[in-house]
């Protein structure tokens, strides 16, 4: 019997976060247009483990999925063991910049899902002329507090390989994202002002999904002139991690648009 | 539904041993009426169809017949498919002591799911 070894390549990265010392862990496969995978709440960059295993994305695309600090096995800073986690719009914009930064990328694509798919948003509005494209997953500019977060343990996942991810979160994490997600990330009034003529956005949404539901995701869509959404059938929270296959069918003509765009 | 809810959580070891800590009585209401679950050490040990009179529980689920129905489909619609889409919809409530369904979540759901099953078969 022969082993088989996946084409993902695993590397540890140090750079400079709010002027602290970071050891970030990052994989990546393939070659060509950069591809930066944004994970959602609580979890890690092992979510986009299918797309960095799809030879059909890697011939053309440099796919690179980073675990945030705090998350998968990226560390928290020095000192952490003193200090609430709390995720936050300046915070994760200028962690992406920073990573995109550190590994020389130029013009990347940056795709997220769920808090992932909001920063995407805010980096249209904030910094378009750093990415090629930008395609949001579980996209929505606001999402409301119907449950309460203090109860947060784990998201209700079935995809049980996404159920791990989020079982395997240090404690307080996924709710430090939520901070983000739920409360300080706001970008509602940001969005009208997106120019997608500068960055073409892309907004991919799965109909299960009741976080990041498709009437939110129609919603933020309806006031950014130019942004392209389609909804997923069949798909929830987690397309690429949950159903990779009935993901792939969305997100191909999406990168082959982008590419062939230049 | 819910008067076959015993055999199929019983008869799921794997479902048992998950809620294998668990022991408390809850209630799930369907329209009016409310159905007392007993559960010990993740088995369902009796479930008890009101009304009830003075008969305590920890936490309490309750929805509309017609939206557990929608819920219990064999594959249900989007918004119907978890309890908390159904919360986001504001078709069921949690009340009471919310600590024990919150620390036995995933088996809570994976019980209250179990009637799909009959709708597949």
């Amino acid at each position: 019997m022969t082993a088989a070894i996946e084409p993902i390549a695993g590397r540890y990265l140090h750079l400079a976060l709010e002027g602290q010392p970071h050891r970030l862990y990052f994989e990546e496969a393939g070659q060509g247009i950069p591809l930066l995978c944004l994970h959602t709440a609580g979890a890690d960059g092992r979510q986009f483990r299918a797309l960095l295993n799809d030879p059909e994305i890697t011939a053309d695309y440099r796919v690179i999925a980073f675990d945030m600090p705090w998350h998968g096995k990226s560390s928290p800073p020095e000192g952490w063991q003193r200090e609430d986690y709390q995720l936050t719009t300046e915070r994760y914009t200028g962690m992406i910049l920073a990573v995109a930064d550190a590994l020389e990328l130029e013009r990347p694509v940056a795709m997220g899902c769920s808090i992932g798919g909001r920063i995407v948003l805010n980096l249209a509005w904030a910094h378009p002329e750093r990415f090629r494209a930008l395609i949001g997953l579980q996209s929505a500019a606001y999402v409301e507090r119907y449950y309460d977060a203090g109860w947060l343990n784990h998201p209700e996942a079935h995809k049980w390989e996404t159920v791990w991810h989020y079982m395997q979160g240090g404690p307080g994490i996924f709710q430090g994202d939520l901070f983000f997600y739920q409360v300080e990330g706001d970008v509602r009034d940001r969005i009208r002002d997106i120019d997608t003529a500068k960055c073409p956005l892309y907004m991919l949404t799965g109909e299960y999904d009741y976080s990041a539901s498709p009437a939110d995701s129609e919603a933020a869509a309806a006031l950014i002139p130019g942004a392209k959404l389609t909804i997923m059938k069949g798909l929830g929270h987690f397309p690429m991690s949950e159903n990779p296959e009935g993901f792939r069918g969305y997100l191909l003509p999406v990168l082959e648009e982008i590419r062939s765009a230049g | 539904m819910i008067e076959r809810l015993a055999e199929l959580v019983n008869d799921d070891a794997w479902l048992v041993k998950r809620g294998r800590l668990l022991n408390v009585t809850f209630a799930i209401g369907v329209d009016e009426t409310d159905y007392l679950v007993r559960i010990v050490d993740g088995r369902i040990v009796g479930i008890e169809t009101g009304p009830h009179v003075m008969r305590a529980w920890t936490f309490a689920i309750r929805a509309s017949a017609r939206t557990w129905e929608t819920f219990w489909q064999a594959v249900p619609p989007p918004g119907f498919h978890d309890i908390f889409a159904l919360l986001r919809k504001r078709l069921i409530t949690f009340e009471g002591d919310l600590q024990p369904m919150m620390a036995h979540l995933l088996y809570v759901k994976l019980l209250l799911a179990k009637p799909r099953e009959l709708a597949a078969a």
